[in-house]
């Protein structure tokens, strides 16, 4: 190897000068090799590492050579130093690669062109980047299964335990349902003693799928259920996509991400043949006024007579919903009764849109699109069907959702945006923040104040912030004055409220909720962090930016819309006075509210299973 | 209803020493607990305590030192030493290292199961014998060596296992 002297200038505190490929660099100290070379554009491959979330050098794709160094290291692992001469592409480092890229086929089904991941797979991808043309090692194959969830379907015979999903469940949402078990080439990556997910304290986040970089874990997919109603001339198909996914789906497509897709997707949808394009927002909006109706509610009983449970807790991700049923099993009765907003719509499409059409509600079937894996769970929980029909027939990912528009033969990126249909597609900016952490309590509190004071509240005075030591939480305050007659109650009141993403942070706030700590009125939780944008269901990214951008394309939809309260949505008042009558009343709660089922850690509060 | 009874008494007595144990095991705990890595050394106790660590086991130990149960059944499950299946009153070990496997250990493990019925892993019926395979005991001048609970039996050949195995109740 030829020399290269990179010690030329004194370096600066908190640098590391190398040399990557002939080329000087500079790093900040801490940073590993691989991420000083990916700063700079020079590409090392990995399959493994995931930016902020796992780095375990267990894949052995991102070896490099190290000037001094006896043997290649994994560049995912090693800190730069000051003087550093590293060879990425060496023929030493090609041949190491190739090979265990090798060796990791040779364990791996190969029927690619049969997989849901194919076009989509790290190591696909991988393999053909390192060149790889010849099956050259064949053997046995080590033992696996395949387990089937309503929302998740983990296979472990593609698993090449990389053990990014062991990362993300245990270390970022902090639950451990699967990690390593057995030893060597019989081992394993799932929940403890070969139990299932499913009997585990799994909440069916999904943020395990979105991470796996092979198709061992995916979604359990409703594609084909969804193509077989569209083409049941029986049935009419009404569909609904929550805010996230028009942030989101467009990265499916090789677009910006975080640019807002939602004129593109209306056109898509309808090109699908879906007979009615709805959109969940309008649903988030309903969301807005039952639940800031019952935060109000709760909070005349708890000043009242200090009867109303406080703090509530927000109830639209279904993931936070499972996680506290198994965590935090005594607290159910501090969560909204509110069903979340696309099963809110299902029962206002299968009622009062069924209604209006003259039909029978069961020849609606109603298919949402989510950013999420534990809707589909959530579809098929025993309280979520209203006049013996289920309030929603199927959901897709918006992972699930490209397939299809690609099986369709749809050219996504150029297609002409056209609008939601009628009543049901109207939403205000409100709603949109919805996708995003914050954002039903900033849309709550636009409403809950204005109901209140008769007063807008300032907009920008809603954006909560964390403190130091307790970065998974954001606070705010909100102190209602010069209230209107009828909520006198609350003069004078200040509303303490909290907002938390991920179930790190949710088991903080539980923490504090339980030791009576923090004095909350009102909680949001998202289960995955940073809210829907990031949900399981999304396009899977390896770039932390990519979230960043979602949600604020987010934000950027709310305030570009003219209407911007939930309360103000004429389509929402008309739905009141011609057939919910009011916030809570007797239909809203047989139809939009619903109750929980404390499970426990071990399942153990459920009773004996009946199989 | 003497025989009722009986049975009662004895299914009060395990009871009682099931809950012995789980309290031992939970002094065990309660000594680890703060301290840093001793998972597996709680998981040695344990074992010596309750003789294995089934899924409850595992349980108890996860909840008390705050670990995941499905992490601390990656670590059982990692190392042959733990056992998830009851282990017999006596557990024959055989060593099949370099030296005891050419002075005929393998004979030595044939003999057994077709002696005792069962095969290496499994445990008889009465609960009295299990075979195990072990790597080298260290004892290679001793060849082939049989370890049956903490007894060292020399230089075994298959003609010695009966009487051996007699001296076991």
């Amino acid at each position: 190897m030829e020399k290269v002297n990179v010690k030329q200038q004194k370096a600066k505190p908190g640098v590391a000068r190398l040399n990557i490929n002939g080329k000087d660099i500079e790093a900040k100290e801490g940073q590993t090799i691989l991420q000083a070379a990916q700063d700079y554009n020079i590409y090392v491959p990995s399959l493994c590492y995931l930016e902020g979330i796992h780095q375990f050098g267990g894949c052995r794709m991102c070896m490099v050579e190290v000037e001094g160094m006896k043997t290649l290291v994994a560049s995912c692992m090693v800190k730069v130093k000051d003087g550093m001469v590293v060879r990425t592409n060496t023929a030493k480092v090609r041949q190491a690669r190739k090979i265990n890229c090798e060796l990791l086929l040779s364990d791996h089904p190969q029927d690619c062109l049969a997989c849901e991941r194919s076009g989509q797979c790290e190591l696909q991808t991988l393999a053909r980047t390192l060149g790889i043309t010849s099956h050259r090692f064949r053997g046995e194959l080590s033992p696996g299964s395949v387990e089937v969830t309503p929302s998740i379907t983990r296979d472990t015979t593609k698993c090449i335990q990389c053990r990014r999903c062991v990362s993300v469940c245990g270390h970022v949402q902090g639950i451990g349902v699967l990690d390593a078990q057995g030893r060597g080439f019989s081992t394993v990556i799932g929940p403890a003693s070969g139990l299932n997910i499913e009997e585990m304290d799994c909440t069916n986040c999904g943020q395990c799928v979105a991470a796996c970089p092979v198709n061992a874990l995916s979604e359990t997919s409703s594609i084909q259920k969804v193509w077989d109603a569209i083409n049941d001339p029986a049935l009419r198909v009404v569909v609904q996509v929550a805010p996230a996914v028009r942030v989101g789906i467009g990265e499916e497509f090789g677009m910006t991400p975080g640019q807002a897709v939602t004129g593109k997707l209306a056109t898509a949808l309808k090109e699908m043949l879906f007979d009615d394009i709805f959109d969940t927002n309008f649903a988030a909006d309903l969301t807005i006024l039952e639940e800031g109706t019952e935060f109000l509610e709760r909070a005349k009983a708890a000043i009242k007579n200090g009867k109303g449970v406080l703090p509530m807790i927000t109830s639209c991700s279904p993931g936070w919903i499972k996680y506290l049923e198994h965590f935090y099993p005594d607290y159910t009765a501090n969560l909204s009764t509110c069903k979340s907003p696309h099963m809110m719509l299902g029962a206002v499409i299968k009622s009062y849109y069924a209604h209006r059409l003259g039909v029978d509600p069961k020849s609606l079937y109603v298919v949402s699109i989510m950013p999420c894996t534990a809707k589909k769970f959530e579809i098929e929980r025993p309280e979520m069907v209203n006049d013996g029909c289920r309030n929603v027939d199927a959901v897709l990912t918006t992972r699930e959702l490209a397939r299809m528009i690609r099986e369709a033969g749809i050219d996504f990126e150029n297609l002409q945006p056209s609008e939601f249909d009628l009543p049901l597609g109207l939403s205000t900016g409100a709603a949109d923040i919805f996708g995003v952490t914050g954002g039903v309590m900033e849309a709550a509190m636009r409403t809950v104040y204005e109901l209140v004071t008769g007063r807008e509240m300032p907009l920008e005075h809603l954006r909560a912030s964390s403190e130091k030591g307790h970065e998974h939480i954001k606070k705010a305050e909100f102190k209602f004055e010069n209230c209107l007659p009828q909520y006198d109650f609350l003069e004078g009141f200040t509303a303490r409220v909290a907002v938390t993403s991920g179930f790190v942070g949710a088991k903080e706030l539980m923490e504090q909720v339980a030791k009576g700590e923090g004095g909350y009125h009102f909680i949001e939780v998202m289960g995955c962090p940073g809210g829907c944008v990031t949900g399981g269901g999304q396009p899977r990214s390896t770039l932390r930016t990519a979230w960043a951008s979602r949600a604020q394309g987010l934000y950027d939809v709310d305030s570009a819309k003219k209407l911007r309260k939930s309360h103000e949505n004429p389509a929402i008042k008309k739905l009141y006075t011609d057939f919910l009558l009011e916030p809570l009343s007797h239909k809203s709660h047989e139809l939009l509210h619903t109750h929980y089922t404390p499970r426990g850690k071990y399942n153990e509060r459920l009773g004996p299973r009946e199989d | 209803m003497g025989t009722d009874t009986k049975q009662a008494n004895l299914l009060q007595d395990d009871a009682a020493e099931e809950r012995e144990k789980l309290d031992a095991i939970q002094a065990v705990i309660q000594t680890y607990r703060d301290k840093p890595g001793c998972l597996i050394a709680v998981l040695h106790l344990a074992q010596e305590i309750y003789g294995y660590l089934p899924l409850e086991v595992q349980r108890v130990i996860a909840e008390g030192m705050g670990e995941t149960l499905s992490h601390v059944s990656g670590v059982v499950s990692f190392y042959s030493y733990f056992s998830t299946v009851p282990r017999a009153r006596h557990a024959i070990k055989i060593c099949l290292g370099t030296a005891c496997y050419v002075r005929g250990g393998k004979r030595i493990v044939d003999r057994l199961e077709e002696e005792l019925g069962i095969s290496v892993g499994e445990r008889t019926p009465d609960g009295k014998f299990s075979i195990i395979i072990t790597r080298c005991l260290g004892a290679c001048g001793l060849a082939p060596v049989v370890m049956i609970d903490e007894d060292v039996h020399q230089q075994v050949n298959p003609d010695k296992i009966e009487k051996i195995l007699a001296k076991y109740q």
